[in-house]
């Protein structure tokens, strides 16, 4: 133990109980992975699980597409001006991952559920919130937005404003140097951003359970079976989710990770 | 092209302008020249868009830009740090805004070319900024600002993030593509060096306003408050009172020391001898300079090449600069005794 060895007592201390904390972190994934890892063709062969798999792909894939249509112009605003209410809108944006889930998933079925003044308004253009792929979209949007609205805002604000000036300077409008210089500079955080609501889309449970139990998700298909078969029945298809997520993850921090810089651009001279 | 800059105020920030009345002629190299927090860089930034004036006008040859967004200014800018776009070649830089100009991909290729043979940075076209020296950087800043021909070049501390030996070599460049190409220029610094060497122009800023402005002798030889003076490189700056006037010579009492200046003013002053117009010797020896003072050598302040010796005549310490040669062929040393010699008309009054 060459980390504990040689140190003040503190610093030992801190190690010991920090590897605490991870065990307890990694310990049940490892354990539910490994003890099912003989199994994991039962969940991936399952008609049931690969279609909840897919939904909650798609559906995720929207609630991202909207977030980034959405969110992209506010995280660049909250990067670049400052405006009165500026931090109470700050806070708002971070509101959705503090409430819980389920609660946030009733106060959208207030919002847009039949009886509802938008619900029905919505309904009137065929658009319904309730057990229908819309519902888990907005459900979705709702919880995981913020994780892309901050990582893009982040981004946006490494980018240097001088640089835009210079874009103005040379004839770009701002909306021309935002296209050129500031989203290509901060597109690899905005990447990042759109990939962890993807993610955090994924695994959304409570939300979507109170608004649209179906089209199935993932998530609900695996409470379903957990609740109907059991703990046996349910420890595969929770080993397939969280290779998925690992995946997803590692997918992450190879995008963020900063690249090697080339010396010399592929182009010819 | 010509830029007149009439009562400009704006308040930013921490930063101000005030009143702000600036005619830079047709061609002309100007420098802006104050220290740090001075309002330069918000006064270059307000001439080239990015800030809407409080009050005053802003023309470009003869055409009122004050309320023109920076695209459609025409401007060439330079601004600190660069601001080389990150992920795009050198080539890819300076084409940039002529892209955005949509001009066509050969007549493009031509002029990334010129200007690229222009600032000597041909060798590195398809390098990325990250790989460039701080004066190649300095260069594609430069190469990218001119390629659109712009009206007017805005050159914000061009050099303060170089090294001296870099910082020379491009100051001879600056002049040189300004001679030749002829553009209307103005330069901010707080080196007034770089104003003495490049400008046919200086404006003085402190706190936002303008202090002195005008043809670079008059200003750096005759500063018009000691704030200017000290600005201007006056190092030997001193109280002083006149003692007499005698045909336009006037003898000036420095705390114990007497010299002679040429000036009609009288009582207190201010007295300000550049440290390039002292000479130093070993021995008296016979000059037409008014001025012979015999003093002690109490600092020597390594410059690089040049020297600040500073000597005490009294209770006076006066500043010379010396090469690195002539201190070692005059033996020079702290405690040496030494004499400083100067003109009467190398005596400014203020």
């Amino acid at each position: 133990m060459s980390l504990i060895k040689n140190r003040s007592p503190f610093v030992a201390l801190s190690t010991v109980l920090g590897v605490f904390m991870l065990i307890f972190l990694l310990l049940p994934i490892f354990n539910t992975v490994s003890t099912s890892a003989n199994r994991l063709g039962e969940a991936v062969v399952d008609v049931d699980t690969g279609s909840a798999i897919l939904t909650s792909f798609y559906a995720a894939f929207l609630a991202t597409l909207i977030t980034f249509i959405f969110g992209t112009p506010l995280a660049y605003i909250l990067a670049r001006y400052d405006f009165k209410g500026k931090t109470l809108i700050d806070a708002a944006i971070d509101l959705p991952i503090l409430i819980p889930h389920n609660a946030a998933g009733i106060s959208l079925l207030m919002l847009l559920g039949p009886k509802s003044l938008l619900g029905s308004a919505f309904s009137g253009i065929g658009l319904s919130f309730v057990d229908t792929l819309f519902g888990v979209v907005a459900a979705m949007t709702f919880v995981s937005s913020p994780f892309m609205i901050r990582s893009a805002e982040e981004a946006f604000k490494s980018v240097n404003p001088g640089l835009e000036k210079v874009a103005r300077s040379l004839g770009a409008s701002s909306f021309g140097a935002f296209a050129n210089v500031t989203f290509p500079l901060a597109f690899r955080g905005i990447l990042t951003g759109c990939l962890l609501t993807w993610a955090r889309s994924v695994s959304e449970f409570g939300a979507v359970i109170v608004l649209a139990f179906y089209p199935k998700t993932a998530a609900v298909h695996l409470y379903e079976v957990f609740i109907n078969w059991g703990l046996n029945a349910a420890t595969p298809i929770t080993a397939l989710l969280i290779i998925t997520a690992v995946g997803i993850f590692a997918l992450v921090k190879l995008i963020s990770a900063k690249p090697l810089k080339p010396v010399y651009s592929r182009q010819e001279s | 092209m010509s830029v007149c800059i009439q009562r400009l105020s704006k308040s930013w920030g921490d930063f101000a302008i005030r009143n702000i009345d600036l005619e830079v002629e047709n061609g002309e190299y100007f420098v802006l020249l104050g220290p740090t927090g001075a309002g330069k860089t918000l006064l270059l930034e307000t001439i080239a868009g990015f800030h809407k004036p409080d009050t005053g006008e802003i023309w470009i040859n003869g055409k009122n830009v004050t309320s023109l967004p920076p695209e459609k200014r025409s401007i060439g800018l330079v601004p600190q740090q660069y601001m080389i776009f990150p992920h795009m070649t050198v080539k890819q830089n300076v084409e940039f805004g002529l892209k955005i100009r949509k001009v066509p991909k050969t007549e493009r290729e031509k002029a990334v070319n010129e200007v690229l043979e222009l600032v000597g940075l041909t060798h590195r076209r398809n390098r990325f900024p990250s790989t460039l020296s701080g004066g190649e950087q300095q260069k594609t800043a430069l190469a990218r600002a001119l390629v659109i021909k712009p009206k007017i070049l805005l050159l914000d501390e061009p050099l303060s993030a170089l090294d001296v030996n870099t910082q020379k070599r491009l100051r001879e460049e600056l002049k040189a593509i300004h001679e030749e190409l002829g553009i209307t220029t103005i330069h901010v610094t707080h080196n007034h060096f770089e104003a003495h060497m490049l400008a046919d122009k200086v404006a003085i800023m402190k706190n936002g306003a303008i202090v002195q402005k005008g043809l670079p002798e008059e200003v750096f030889r005759r500063p018009k408050n000691d704030f200017v003076a000290e600005f201007v490189g006056f190092e030997n700056l001193f109280e002083g009172k006149i003692l007499a006037t005698r045909g336009g010579l006037a003898t000036i009492d420095l705390g114990g020391v007497t010299v002679e200046a040429v000036t009609s003013k009288k009582g207190k002053c201010m007295v300000g001898v550049r440290p390039d117009d002292i000479i130093l010797s070993n021995s008296l020896f016979q000059s037409s300079m008014r001025n012979v003072l015999k003093g002690r050598v109490t600092g020597l302040i390594d410059m690089g090449a040049i020297v600040n010796v500073v000597v005490k005549v009294k209770n006076v310490s006066f500043t010379a600069l010396i090469t690195k040669r002539s201190l070692a062929d005059m033996g020079l040393a702290e405690g040496k005794e030494v004499y400083l010699a100067f003109k009467a008309s190398a005596v400014h009054v203020l």
